[in-house]
């Protein structure tokens, strides 16, 4: 049957399940937004800013285990969702981004609102189209989904001319995919498991450190028979937070820059480590020369290239981490390490990370954890970057995957917002707060009208500072405290909520913050509290840079081991 | 651990833009790229790439691996150490008088090159071979003036009948010697 480029996209993502699109039109892309509201199963929402669309589309994903789907138009419109494509990439978010183009003889001509799109997004992309004909739309859109979600996962940008969108061809919706040059390795090699096996039932002192991949996979149930089975203490990177309940007796926190230096010592003292679904990025190995010194390492993962990147492993093992575990569970003794959890246990008890100190005045950690309480832990919680991002990872306990939705690879201040949104407009019936700091929530703010017009009832808690937080905690630390461009001045937000149509308070007192909360979960809707924080207060445990894992910092000293001349850190990321 | 000098060939999707995936891919990560040979292969709409990266044996592997990430790249192989015939050819035109020119032609004798042009002042050899042998005839030429050099970049094949790159159904995309870290 014969159709128009846009009838036959429409049509495609129907076939894909897509239910909602987060976007923004314009000229170019006009052609199908015209034809979209003969589709009534795709739900577009307006958002106030393209980069606002892609953090949805982001946060959609994550909240729902589907492709997020955002929209925009060519030249800036399609500029604007950089930043929320390269997100999705870092993380491995499933992300489908449609721009128009200009029409084909325009192309290359520098025409109004043209931009080499494809070219852009080249190194962010898991793969991207420029579709010069509507016959291969169909199998385009198939293919982007496709690879979208399938092994390790990412975003796809399909940039459709405006006249391809008009253009008519035959629809036919392809059944299968052919690429030839995509074939993700599912299964681990069995010589690898094996060996994988007889080092973890060798091991007096194991330690599993399990990262996104597990969540992507799905591979809970597995996950939890090693740790038990083995009686194997699991700590997690940020973004595999959730994987593993941490209210289990196995579970030792988070690892890193800012994890709990329990974990840390984990890590630096265990002598097999199997590390599943994470990619030993810099936050969370610290120094790679001094990371697990002891350890003979177990690698999974289903991507190769993440294999030995940045660290040496000793058993490497490409493959799905739900297929891999369950083979090597099958080759796992039954086996008890007392002494070794006992020793982990009492390091939790004499390095107590996650313990809130007394305090006068109204403490950032305070809050989060009073959110944690009010909510039984039962809330998904999105965050922003920076200490608020921190905090929320530290002081809430998460038991279910994707509980936390943070933006961990690429670090993007502006991504709790709208990715909150998308979260909310993925599960409506989950209770989903918004934690933001001062500074990032700036950044996307727009993105309120977009939560009272979907009426997407998203509970919003602003860690009130006054300073770009993280940076300042550097300054302090590490820049002889010359707050350079961090004290940060921001409206009043509550009357910028009251602007959009959304009820809030603001709390300065400890005693006002579970009210508040309260007050915010008994709203129907929307609801935003403005915290007025401790301005000076810093995210501790904390690795310094340079520094390896065994090297954390503790108590809240606000000089000492800091290195104090920047000019002297020795040279490492940030 | 020493650099060296890696050969790996690919068998890439004939379609636009996959060059560019390569080289943007190369420069972002930062790869030592000595020189890249593209043109068609046996199979339709598969074109073949021979690249030689400088680079130590970690390093190259991440090359083949990340090539064989991008989704137009059907095969990729590091054929270094195999049994491989390489060639690379290369135009070198050279400063000629005629007192010189026959000294010139002499070593483009022994080394089997051809004359392909004469000039006034200058002839232009042309000459297959692996890189040694295009390298030593560069160096005897150099001698008497080089006024252009122009090289394919080296050109690869493994002798005998299996090929690395033959692509099966089901076969994993890239082939490593063992799965190393």
């Amino acid at each position: 049957m014969k159709m128009s480029g846009a009838q036959i996209i429409c049509e495609s993502l129907v076939k894909e399940g897509v239910e909602v699109i987060f976007g923004i039109l314009g000229g170019a892309i006009l052609p199908l937004y015209d034809i979209l509201p003969r589709y009534p199963q795709l739900r577009h929402i307006l958002v106030r800013h393209e980069q606002g669309a892609a953090h949805a589309a982001d946060g959609y994903a994550r909240a729902t285990g589907k492709v997020g789907v955002c929209m925009a138009t060519s030249g800036p419109g399609a500029t604007n969702l950089v930043t929320g494509i390269a997100n999705a990439h870092l993380d491995s978010s499933p992300m489908v981004a449609i721009t128009g183009q200009v029409a084909r003889p325009f192309i290359g001509k520098d025409a109004f609102q043209e931009i080499d799109i494809t070219g852009i997004t080249l190194p962010i992309t898991k793969h991207n189209y420029l579709v010069l004909e509507a016959g291969s739309l169909a199998r385009t859109v198939k293919e982007a989904f496709h690879l979208a979600r399938s092994g390790r996962p990412g975003p796809v940008l399909i940039d459709v001319p405006r006249d391809v969108f008009i253009e008519e061809a035959e629809f036919h919706y392809p059944s299968k995919v052919n690429l030839p040059g995509y074939k993700p390795t599912l299964q681990g090699h069995p010589a690898q498991i094996k060996k994988a096996a007889k080092l973890i039932n060798e091991a007096r002192q194991p330690l599993i450190i399990a990262g996104r991949g597990v969540i992507i996979s799905g591979a809970y149930a597995e996950l939890k028979q090693l740790a038990e089975t083995a009686q194997i203490p699991v700590v997690t990177t940020l973004l595999g937070i959730g994987c593993f309940p941490e209210s289990h007796i196995l579970s030792f926190g988070m690892l890193g820059m800012h994890g709990m230096a329990y974990a840390n010592m984990a890590v630096t003292t265990a002598d097999a480590i199997i590390t599943i679904g994470m990619r030993f990025d810099d936050r969370a190995t610290a120094k790679v020369s001094g990371f697990a010194p002891n350890a003979r390492i177990i690698h999974i993962d289903i991507d190769p290239t993440e294999i030995g990147k940045n660290v040496r492993v000793d058993v490497p093992i490409v493959g799905d981490v739900t297929v891999v575990l369950k083979e090597l569970n099958k080759l796992i003794t039954a086996i008890e390490h007392i002494d070794w959890l006992e020793q982990l246990d009492n390091w939790r008890k004499e390095h107590p990370s996650t313990v809130i100190r007394d305090s006068e005045g109204l403490l950032p950690q305070f809050v989060i954890r009073k959110i944690y309480e009010v909510t039984e832990g039962e809330a998904t919680i999105v965050t922003g970057v920076g200490q608020n991002q921190m905090w929320a990872a530290q002081h809430y306990q998460y038991d279910k995957p994707n509980s936390l939705i943070s933006s961990g690879g690429l670090g993007t201040m502006g991504f709790e917002l709208p990715a909150a949104l998308g979260a909310k407009i993925g599960r409506p019936d989950n209770i989903v707060w918004c934690i933001a700091g001062d500074g990032g929530f700036q950044m996307t703010i727009q993105e309120l009208a977009t939560v009272v017009q979907e009426k997407a009832a998203v509970k919003i808690a602003i860690i009130d500072n006054g300073y770009l937080g993280m940076v300042r905690q550097w300054q302090e630390l590490f820049y002889g405290k010359r707050y350079v461009a961090t004290p940060l001045s921001g409206p009043d937000f509550v009357r910028v909520a009251e602007a959009y149509g959304i009820p809030g308070l603001r709390v300065k007192h400890k005693e006002e913050a579970v009210p508040a909360i309260e007050q915010a979960m008994a709203e129907q809707g929307p609801f935003l509290i403005d915290f007025v924080v401790e301005p000076e207060e810093n995210v501790y445990p904390m690795v310094p840079p340079g520094a390896s894992l065994a090297e954390v910092l503790e108590e809240p000293r606000k000089e000492a081991k800091a290195v104090k001349d920047s000019a002297k850190l020795p040279v490492s990321n940030i | 651990m020493a650099a060296t000098k890696h050969t790996i060939v690919a068998l890439v999707e004939d379609k636009p833009g996959v060059l560019n995936r390569m080289a943007s891919l190369f420069r972002r990560r930062g790869f030592n790229i000595e020189s890249i040979a593209v043109g068609h292969s046996e199979i339709p709409h598969l074109s073949r790439m021979t690249i030689v990266v400088d680079g130590t044996t970690t390093m190259v592997e991440q090359v083949r691996k990340q090539l064989g990430k991008v989704i137009d790249v059907v095969r990729v192989s590091d054929i270094t150490g195999d049994d491989v015939i390489t060639r690379e050819l290369a135009l070198i035109k050279v400063k000629a008088t005629s007192s010189t020119r026959s000294e010139i032609m002499q070593i483009v004798d022994i080394f089997r090159a051809n004359i392909v042009d004469v000039g006034s002042d200058s002839v232009t050899v042309e000459v297959t071979g692996d890189e040694e042998k295009i390298d030593s005839l560069l160096n005897l030429l150099r001698g008497f003036g080089l006024k252009e050099l122009a090289r394919t970049g080296r050109l690869a094949m493994t002798r005998g009948a299996s090929s690395p790159l033959r692509v099966e159904k089901g076969s994993p995309k890239s082939r490593a010697k063992k799965q190393k870290a």
